[in-house]
């Protein structure tokens, strides 16, 4: 989408120096049920920022209020330096540039792998048929997908699903990328080539925000690591830090769990 | 061995089995206390059917296929607006809940009636002559109604069974309310709404009878009111048994479609 476009205004222009998230004060209540009790985050450039924590701790709540797939019920998001929730920002092109990956995939079943990766490109960001088939058949390769551009989902393994998802977000040109438990609904063999995926996504510069149960890959890849429990971030840091050396005794009761 | 020992597949062929004999039993036992003559005389009668034939086909049965597929597709059209409209939320929402449970509610007779009849009073006004008869006009609008508020429910149930993580994937690719509905949600609620629609399309046909009451010239009628015309015309049943026989020869082969689309889908699933 170029500045040109007409539904854009100044107020849509993302600041490139301003981090990528910042979320302060977060509050979610779905009902009576209150989630997010007050969130500080900062998400910097480049970094990739693993949050663990028990079901139920509103680690994936957090994500969603990132692209405010759930509408915050008070404090503030900001994306590249822009105010989400500021009712004249447009909110579809802030959404281009966070790509997200959710748990159950969520191909569009009725249509190939090929056309999962094209069809926002044509329509949000305008691009012509070939353009975006070209960028689609890059993604693909780039997960490892090439001889599968034709095929709809249902003809692929959970792990295929997964990478075409995650081609999917990268052939809009994403800034930054969000995880939603991306390994939790696979078979374990195929949790692999999807993590692999991803490593070599936050090497290449990437600035990501990873929900996961897969400890091993936030050690070896994340750059942060969050424990949130309810509703709050009880401890962060290095991952290898965290995860060796708990401060918390909440976090040291989770990792005793789970490790 | 119990029944539950049996394999479906043998299970479904004993069932089918034993429905047949049943049915023949029944034929049987008709035949023997048929009065064979007097029946052959009034509802098949050679005589007549070579009067009505072909215009039962090239008039009746035509017209009754042309308004009921008029009706349909119009009828569809306003059922994704109102099934759009009903899972909005505002004012939208309510006229779409009025509207679908007073047409659902009210009977397709009732509705065609009002529509020939009793709005042509309240409002002074006349219907376009369609074939030089107000009836079609009429009585379409009635159909299309009646067809749009059972459709709409349909196509809402259909487009709710589309998982939410679909409308959530589209909207974080920047797709727009509208794009993502008409991209993402309604090509899928489509598919799954196929099957129920066909099923929807068979009970318009067969309500497309109902029309017999807003009237229509000889050139414009539709099979049941051929059949009623002929009957009293004739003094003879022999046109409606023939007007049932061509129902039937149209609505079984649409039923059993739906029943090899619902296994289809239940495949892909």
């Amino acid at each position: 989408m170029s500045p040109a476009n007409p539904k854009l205004h100044e107020r849509d222009t993302p600041d490139p120096s301003a981090p990528p998230i910042q979320v302060i004060g977060l509050h979610k209540h779905f009902g009576t049920n209150h989630v997010l009790k007050g969130i500080d985050l900062t998400v910097n450039k480049g970094e990739v920022v693993c949050v663990i924590g028990p079901s139920g701790s509103g680690k994936s709540t957090l994500l969603r209020s990132v692209n405010l797939l759930e509408w915050p019920t008070g404090g503030k998001v900001y994306i590249e330096g822009i105010d989400v929730q500021d009712p004249d920002v447009n909110l579809d092109y802030v959404r281009t540039r966070i790509g997200m990956v959710f748990q159950q995939f969520n191909l569009f079943p009725h249509m190939t792998a090929l056309r999962n990766t094209t069809i926002a490109q044509e329509k949000v960001l305008g691009r012509s048929r070939a353009e975006a088939e070209q960028c689609g058949r890059d993604m693909l390769e780039r997960v490892g997908l090439e001889d599968k551009i034709y095929a709809h989902p249902s003809q692929l393994s959970g792990g295929q699903q997964q990478r075409v998802a995650i081609a999917r977000a990268l052939a809009m040109n994403p800034d930054m990328m969000l995880f939603d438990e991306p390994t939790s609904a696979l078979d374990p063999e195929l949790v692999g080539e999807v993590l692999q995926v991803m490593r070599d996504l936050a090497q290449s510069g990437m600035t990501m925000m990873v929900v996961t149960h897969e400890m091993g890959f936030a050690r070896e890849v994340g750059s942060r690591l969050i424990f949130m429990d309810d509703g709050v971030i009880v401890e962060e840091g290095l991952p290898r830090d965290v995860l060796a050396n708990p401060q918390h005794p909440r976090t040291q009761a989770f990792l005793s769990k789970v490790l | 061995m119990t029944l539950t020992d049996i394999r479906p597949t043998v299970r479904r062929r004993i069932a089918r089995l034993s429905s047949y004999t049943i049915a023949l039993i029944i034929v049987v036992i008709l035949a023997f206390i048929g009065d064979w003559p007097r029946m052959g005389r009034q509802f098949f009668n050679f005589e007549i059917m070579k009067k009505i034939f072909p215009s039962i086909v090239t008039i009746a049965l035509r017209n009754t296929l042309i308004y009921t597929v008029i009706a349909f597709v119009i009828g569809t059209f306003f059922a994704i607006i109102l099934a759009l409209m009903k899972m909005s939320k505002g004012p939208a929402h309510w006229f779409a809940v009025g509207f679908i449970e007073l047409f659902r509610g009210l009977p397709a007779l009732l509705t065609i009636f009002g529509c020939a009849y009793m709005i042509p009073i309240a409002f002074n006004f006349h219907w376009p002559s369609i074939g030089g008869s107000q009836g079609v006009a009429a009585g379409l609008t009635g159909l299309i109604l009646v067809t749009s508020a059972y459709n709409a429910e349909v196509i809402r149930s259909g487009i709710e069974a589309v998982p939410k993580g679909q409308r959530e994937a589209s909207r974080s690719l920047g797709m727009s309310h509208i794009e993502t509905t008409v991209y993402v949600i309604l090509p899928q609620g489509v598919r799954i709404v196929i099957p129920p629609l066909t099923n929807e399309f068979v009970m318009l046909l067969k309500d497309s009878a109902l029309l017999f009451i807003a009237g229509a010239t000889v050139k414009t009628r539709e099979l049941t009111t051929f059949g009623r015309d002929g009957m009293t015309s004739n003094m003879n049943a022999t046109p409606f048994v023939c007007a049932a026989i061509l129902y039937l020869l149209v609505t079984i082969p649409l039923t059993y479609l739906v029943g090899r689309l619902e296994k289809k889908m239940a495949v892909k699933k």
